[in-house]
């Protein structure tokens, strides 16, 4: 699904937990998420919290998408 | 002959504990067979036996990768085993991705054959196939049978170490080490049955396929994200509530399209997921954390983003065959240039 | 309609005797009648002829070429058109075939390429000559002689004597006869209105010295694209001057018993309707490969058919010749199916071929010319072990003090034969 709207012509970011799945699938834009269930959420923590944890994948996301990449890549930080 | 040894690892559902609500289970060791390891056994006709089973939960696998597998090379090499097989895990993701990188770790660190069965499209099997021998199984439990039909002589040759023939000949998927054997029709004769196959639309299997060129080059940048409309799309199966378009929670066989004009939060009353691959509390609880909804609009309130586009896509990933994925991904992007979109954010479970 | 009877007289040994003659299937010959034959070129200092059968402890090294013995009963022209005779088109009336042995030219090496045929052993299992009744002429040039002019005078002196040893049939009833038809485009259209319509393109190594292919006489690299009809093969039209990593050179007795043209001649009629034979070249230069591959796919649009198949004959640069023949020809929305072999390392970890395309979605294989056997110590050598060490395939310490060789399979004349001869195959 991710190769076949990036090719369409469009970025596309992968938030993903499993990144290796990423990779072997073939997106170009990477970024590591929390846990299967909850990829971008952690019901561990209060609601405040879990939309810190939200924000900041968002802004890892964000970053993925307005930086240009030459091959598949993992926005780790 | 004493009789090869084997420890096998299955999942929580084969284990007969439960399905996805039981996945956080920490990995545990029973003595003797359970579940698949039975037939298993059977079809090893007294040559081998499987004298412990390792069951551990998909999520607490995959979720705890290097603490688990830890665990359970311990459990494993108290053992003494000459052999080490992992499923068949058939179309289940998380746990063909389990059985690969498990087995490719007691082959490396314990040095004994090592053994796993599941479906081509099994992440796990682009994962690790030219990592450990995997048996091409049927997509569903239902071809148990078929694949201890292939596991069981597998297994005993590399129990006891003997020479392995071509991945056609011994039944494993091709793990890009290329094998001579020979064939029952000459060259000449099996291009001829080919040609005919093609020219009559019916399937053929080639001998080589190309070598992988299934990579997408990456799209340009964003240029300027505050004037930039972005797209969510999900595998997470994040519906409207009571999955009106019934989206299937695996295989799924098309999307949904959802409006989220004026919904500023996901909660319990206006979603779900379809998702049958995954615990599905913490998303029917909060979908935000499938797809975080909430916090992309203060990006967009703020300016950083310049909008959000008014609908989102979501199918189920789990099962899912490539074909179908592809297709699902071809008809969005068609939609999402039709309404302007500059970007996506495509969040998978 | 071009009409081809094959009559083939089966021969089960061969011996040496005071007189040349076919009796009994067995193929008796007179060796001072053969040698005089040979030295009648005089770049050739001397000849010496040996035997070997099937399932004897014989080492046949360094193999130039292996020539079935053929003649001409009735019809237009003679066997080896445009080498032996003059260029005139065969392909029809009847020929004779001496089924169960071959001529086999060995000698000293020209280059560095040629080939090692096992009679017994697990070589033999890889190279389709194992099973006929060989005679063998090692040759040997006179001092000084170029490489081009040994390797001329050796290929020719394999063809004299299979055409001398074929005429011993003329006269002989076959064993069995077989019957070849192809009509022309029209005609083939009326008989078999609802079959898909195929052709065969075979792709001619053309690269130079031991890299030879000859069409009536012509060198395959001097010609573009063209088109015979399947018969003409059977009567040696085609012939090799090739021998380089032995493996997957065609012989010439391939060509005359060209598995492609056969098998679809077995289905010609009933599944299919086979149209007729496109040759093209492998050449050295980028333009040769880009005009050759257009004409090929030029040819196969002009026929109008619906599936190709391609055979290649070589390796490396071939591929890419290959790949541009696959996908022109797909391109023209014509179905191809392609033969080739790998070379995919000892380990058989690395890419098949060095050229690749999503478009070649049906390919044959004959094998992985790089995956290592041991050929253990033979009874007997037929030509020399000299060159074990050498030849493509070989390596320095391949040929061990006890007699047994450690090579790839490439050493093996036809051990991944590209033209589908053999079962071999590899996944």
């Amino acid at each position: 699904m991710v190769k076949a709207i990036e090719k369409a012509g469009f970025p596309v970011v992968h938030i993903c937990t499993v990144t290796p799945i990423s990779m072997t699938v073939g997106a170009n834009r990477i970024v590591p998420a929390v846990a299967i269930p909850h990829p971008l959420g952690d019901p561990n923590w209060d609601l405040e919290e879990e939309r810190a944890i939200r924000r900041s994948l968002l802004k890892k996301a964000f970053h993925a998408l307005t930086t240009e990449v030459e091959d598949q890549t993992i926005f780790e930080d | 002959m004493s009789k090869i040894r084997i420890v096998h690892y299955i999942n929580q559902f084969f284990a007969q504990k439960g399905g996805e609500e039981m996945a956080h289970i920490p990995a545990e060791k029973v003595a003797g067979k359970v579940g698949p390891g039975m037939a298993l056994e059977e079809a090893f006709k007294g040559e081998a036996e499987i004298v412990a089973t390792i069951i551990c939960g998909d999520s607490y696998f995959n979720e705890n990768l290097e603490k688990a597998q830890k665990e359970i090379i311990e459990m494993i090499k108290e053992e003494k085993p000459d052999m080490f097989i992992a499923g068949p895990a058939f179309n289940a993701g998380r746990y063909g991705v389990a059985c690969g990188t498990i087995a490719e770790a007691v082959k490396n660190e314990l040095n004994i054959p090592v053994l796993t069965g599941m479906y081509i499209e099994n992440p796990g099997a682009d994962m690790f196939k030219s990592k450990v021998y995997i048996c091409p199984t049927k997509n569903s439990a239902a071809g148990m049978k078929d694949a201890v039909s292939k596991m069981a002589p597998l297994a005993l040759k590399l129990a006891k170490g003997e020479a392995i023939g071509a991945s056609c000949e011994d039944n494993y998927m091709p793990n890009g080490i290329r094998k001579n054997f020979f064939d029952v029709k000459r060259g000449s004769a099996r291009a001829v049955d080919m040609l005919l196959a093609k020219l009559a639309d019916k399937p053929f299997e080639t001998e080589y396929p190309m070598p992988s060129f299934d990579r997408v080059a990456p799209h340009a940048a964003i240029k300027d994200l505050s004037k930039a409309k972005i797209a969510f799309v999900t595998s997470g199966g994040i519906v409207a509530k009571g999955n009106p378009d019934h989206i299937e929670s695996s295989n799924a066989s098309h999307f949904g399209k959802y409006c989220i004009e004026g919904i500023n939060d996901f909660t319990p009353e206006n979603s779900e997921t379809a998702h049958g691959g995954y615990d599905p509390v913490y998303a029917n609880a909060d979908a935000d954390r499938v797809i975080p909804l909430d916090v992309m609009r203060e990006f967009v309130a703020d300016g950083t983003v310049g909008a959000l586009h008014e609908y989102y896509y979501s199918t189920v990933g789990n099962g899912t065959a490539v074909a179908s994925a592809k297709k699902f991904g071809e008809a969005i992007a068609e939609d999402l240039k039709a309404a302007g979109v500059d970007g996506v954010i495509l969040t998978s479970t | 309609m071009k009409r081809l009877e094959l009559g083939y007289v089966n021969i089960k040994d061969v011996q040496f005797a005071d007189k040349s003659e076919v009796r009994d299937g067995v193929l008796y010959v007179n060796q001072e009648e053969i040698k005089a034959i040979v030295m009648e070129d005089e770049t050739i200092k001397n000849v010496s002829f040996d035997i070997a059968r099937p399932g004897e402890s014989v080492r046949i090294t360094p193999v130039k070429d292996v020539i079935e013995p053929r003649v001409k009963v009735e019809g237009p022209g003679g066997v080896f058109p445009g080498m032996l005779c003059k260029p005139e088109t065969v392909g029809s009336g009847r020929t004779h075939v001496l089924r169960g042995c071959a001529v086999v030219t060995a000698g000293k090496i020209v280059g560095f390429q040629e080939g090692i045929i096992d009679m017994t052993g697990p070589g033999a299992k890889y190279t389709p000559f194992s099973k006929l009744n060989n005679f063998v002429m090692v040759i040997e040039p006179v001092d000084g002689l170029k490489q081009h002019e040994y390797e001329h005078a050796v290929r020719m002196a394999g063809f004299k004597v299979a055409a001398k040893l074929g005429e011993l049939a003329k006269e002989l009833t076959p064993d069995e006869v077989k019957v070849f038809e192809t009509p022309n485009v029209k005609e083939g259209i009326e008989m078999y209105p609802n079959l898909p319509r195929v052709a065969y393109v075979q792709m001619l190594q053309s690269q130079g010295l031991l890299h030879d292919t000859y069409v009536y006489g012509v060198d395959a690299k001097r010609s573009l694209s063209s088109m015979i009809f399947p018969t003409e093969t059977m009567d040696c039209a085609i012939v090799s001057g090739n021998c380089v990593s032995a493996c997957d050179k065609n012989t010439t007795y391939h060509h005359q018993n060209n598995p492609v043209v056969a098998d679809l001649f077995e289905q010609h009629g009933k599944t299919l309707n086979f149209v007729g034979v496109i040759i093209t070249n492998e050449n050295v230069y980028l333009a040769d490969k880009q005009r050759s591959s257009d004409w090929a796919a030029k040819l196969a649009e002009l026929l109008g058919v619906d599936g190709v198949i391609v055979s290649q004959e070589g390796f490396g640069n071939p591929d890419t010749d290959l790949i541009m023949n696959c996908v022109k020809i797909e391109k023209k929305g014509i179905k191809t199916t392609i033969i080739t072999d790998e070379y995919a390392g000892q380990d058989g970890k690395s890419q098949s071929l060095a050229d690749a395309d999503p478009l070649a979605t049906a390919v044959v294989t004959g094998g992985n010319a790089n995956e290592v056997i041991t050929l253990p110590k033979m009874d007997k050598v037929i030509g020399t072990l000299d060159y074990v060490d050498k030849i493509a395939g070989g390596h320095a310490g391949s040929l061990a003090a006890d007699g047994t060789i450690t090579a790839e399979l490439q050493v093996i004349t036809g051990a991944t034969n590209e033209l589908g001869f053999n079962c071999l195959s590899a996944r």
